[in-house]
C-alpha cells in the first residue's frame, strides 16, 4: 500500500514569553497514513489530538519531527519546513480541514462559501457552481438554505456546510478536528454515512472523534494519545 | 520559480541625521536612537508579495506599517533600499531610483492606493466621478465617455448609487468615501492594491461590504493586496500571508493562521491575546 502522509518523531512545544515557561504537546508522534486509509484519534481533552492535525496543517510550527506528505504538485515534501507558498497551493487544491466551527466572510450565503472553496482551487465559475451545488446536494444541505448567510445555521447544518467547503475541491488528505462534536445522532449518522462514501472513492482521512462506536466501520485504525504520545493503537 | 509581483529589500526609512551608535546596530528606545534622536521608521525591512495574494501588516501605531505603504507609494523619499516591480522594466531595475516621472507611471499604471485618511486620498470638493476619472487621466484616458462608463462601472462595483456620482466626497459617509477611494484606486486595473485600514471607524455592516468587495476584486481581477489593519478578525478572513512589524521592523512572518494561531514572538503573543 502506497503512503500519503508518514509522521517522524514529531513534537510541539508552545513558549509563553510573557509567563516564561514551556508547554509541552505533543512528543513524539510516529505514523503512517495509507492512501485512501483512516485514521482516528481519540484522547481526553488537552491531550494534544488537534495539535497534531494543526501541526499537519502547518497552522502550528512543528518543534521537531517531519510530516513528510506525497503531494501532487510538488512530489514527496515536509509539511513542516515547505515553503509557504508550497503550503498556501495545497491548501487550496490537495489538502482540507474541516472542523466544528464555521469561518465564513460576512455576506456571503452558503452556496457562495462553497463556490469560493472551488474557484480557489481553479475551477472556472460555471465549474465551481456546478461542483458547489453538486457538493451541497451531495452533504444533503437543504436547497433552501443555500442563499442564506450561514450564521444563522444549526450546529449540523454549519457542519455540513463546512464539510461541502472542504470537499468541493475533492482533496486528496482531509483532517476532520472533531466535526462531530456538537451533533445529534441522527445527524452523526449521516455524517457517518457522508464519511464512508468519501472514503471509498479514495480521500485520505485523519479525524478526531469522541466515540468509539462512530468510529466502528471507518476508521482502520484508532491511536489513543494520552500526555501528548500515542499510547495504544487498536485496530477496529 | 514563481516571480513576485513585488519584491522590497532591506527598505530602510529615517529621520534624522544618524549617529556612529544607531548606525552600528546599538539599542535603541522604541525606533528612536537615545543619542542623536534619529527615528528609524522603517528599518530593513523585506518583503515580497505574490500574484493574486493579499498580505496582511499588522503592529501597534507607530510600528512602520503606513510608512512602508507610503514608502511603497512614493509618498515619502526612503533611505536605503530596493524594490522591483514585476510590472516595470520586467523586475529589473529598483523602482526607488526611478525619475519622478517613472515613479508617476507606476502610481497610475501598476499600483493603486487607498488610504486610512480619505482627506489624503480623495479630492474633498470634487465630484466622486471626477476624482476616479482623475485617475484615468493620470494615465492617459482622454475620451470622456470612454471614462464616464469606466466609472460607473466602478461605482456599481462599490455599490455606490449612480445617481450620486456628481456629488463631492465630503457629503458621503465614511465607509462611502472608503469605497470611493478603493474605486478610484482599481480605476487603472492595478497589478498592486495597498490598504491602510480600510476598515477602520466603519460599522460593521458598511466593514462586511469593503471586506466583501476586496474578496470578489482579488478573485475577479487576481490583484496583489497588501493590507494593513489592526484588527484581527479582518487580517483572519483575509490574508494569505501575515508580517508583524514592531519598532519599524519585521518580528515574524508567516501563513496567517500561524500567526495568530501559533505566535513566536512576544509582541504577537501579546497582541493576539488581546483579542476580544
Amino acid at each position: 500500500m502506497e503512503h500519503i502522509l508518514e509522521i517522524q518523531r514529531l513534537s510541539k512545544q508552545f513558549y509563553l514569553h510573557e509567563q516564561g515557561r514551556e508547554i509541552k504537546s505533543c512528543r513524539d508522534i510516529n505514523f503512517i497514513l495509507d492512501k485512501g486509509g483512516f485514521i482516528g484519534i481519540v484522547g481526553t481533552s488537552g491531550a494534544g489530538k488537534s495539535t497534531v492535525l494543526r501541526c499537519i496543517y502547518r497552522t502550528y510550527s512543528v518543534t521537531t519531527g517531519s510530516v513528510m506528505y506525497d503531494s501532487l504538485s510538488y512530489g514527496r515534501l515536509d509539511l513542516a519546513t515547505a515553503e509557504e507558498r508550497k503550503i498556501i497551493h495545497l491548501r487550496k487544491v490537495e489538502i482540507g480541514y474541516v472542523s466544528q466551527f464555521l469561518t465564513i466572510l460576512p455576506r456571503t450565503t452558503a452556496r457562495e462559501h462553497v463556490i469560493n472553496g472551488a474557484l480557489d482551487a481553479g475551477f472556472s465559475y460555471e465549474e465551481s457552481k456546478e461542483k458547489a451545488e453538486e457538493m451541497l446536494r451531495y452533504f444533503k444541505l437543504s436547497e433552501t438554505l443555500w442563499d442564506i448567510y450561514p450564521n444563522t445555521f444549526s450546529g449540523g447544518e454549519k457542519l455540513r456546510l463546512n464539510l461541502a467547503h472542504a470537499m468541493v475541491k475533492a482533496p486528496r488528505l482531509l483532517l476532520l478536528d472533531e466535526p462531530t462534536a456538537s451533533l445529534d445522532n441522527s445527524t452523526k449518522l449521516l455524517v457517518k454515512e457522508l464519511l464512508m462514501k468519501l472514503k471509498a472513492e479514495g480521500t485520505s482521512m485523519i479525524g478526531i472523534f469522541h466515540d468509539l462506536e462512530f468510529m466502528e466501520g471507518l476508521c482502520d485504525r484508532v491511536y489513543n494519545i494520552s500526555q501528548g504520545s500515542f499510547q495504544t493503537e487498536e485496530a477496529l | 520559480m514563481e516571480k513576485p509581483v513585488l519584491d522590497i529589500q532591506n527598505l530602510t526609512v529615517r529621520y534624522g541625521k544618524t549617529c556612529d551608535y544607531c548606525r552600528n546596530g546599538g539599542t535603541l528606545v522604541k525606533n528612536t536612537c537615545p543619542h542623536c534622536k534619529t527615528v528609524w521608521a522603517c528599518s530593513d525591512v523585506n518583503v515580497t508579495l505574490y500574484e493574486g495574494e493579499i498580505l496582511g501588516i499588522v503592529g501597534e501605531s507607530g510600528s512602520g506599517k503606513s510608512t512602508l505603504m507610503k514608502s511603497l507609494y512614493f509618498d515619502f523619499g526612503i533611505t536605503e533600499g530596493e524594490g522591483y516591480l514585476r510590472d516595470f522594466e520586467n523586475g529589473e531595475v529598483n523602482i526607488f531610483e526611478q525619475s519622478l516621472q517613472k515613479k508617476k507611471y507606476m502610481k497610475n499604471h501598476i499600483m493603486g492606493m487607498v488610504y486610512q485618511n480619505p482627506l489624503l486620498g480623495l479630492r474633498m470638493d470634487y465630484s466622486s466621478a471626477g476624482n476616479i476619472a482623475e485617475k484615468l487621466i493620470a494615465a492617459g484616458q482622454r475620451n470622456f465617455e470612454g471614462m464616464n462608463r469606466r466609472v460607473e462601472e466602478l461605482l456599481d462595483a462599490v455599490e455606490i448609487l449612480q445617481s450620486r456620482k456628481k456629488e463631492p466626497p465630503k457629503n458621503f459617509s465614511g465607509g462611502m468615501q472608503q469605497r470611493v477611494q478603493i474605486s478610484k484606486a482599481l480605476a487603472n486595473n492595478p497589478a498592486i492594491l495597498l490598504l491602510d485600514e480600510v476598515t477602520t471607524g466603519l460599522d460593521l455592516s458598511v466593514q462586511a461590504k469593503v471586506l466583501e468587495l476586496i474578496r470578489r476584486i482579488r478573485q475577479e481581477f487576481h490583484i496583489s493586496i497588501m493590507l494593513v489593519s489592526h484588527d484581527l478578525a479582518v487580517i483572519r478572513m483575509l490574508a494569505d500571508r501575515t508580517i508583524v512589524m514592531l519598532d519599524g521592523k519585521i518580528i515574524e512572518q508567516g501563513l496567517t493562521d500561524q500567526i495568530l494561531d501559533d505566535p513566536q514572538q512576544p509582541y504577537t503573543q501579546q497582541l493576539v491575546h488581546s483579542l476580544l
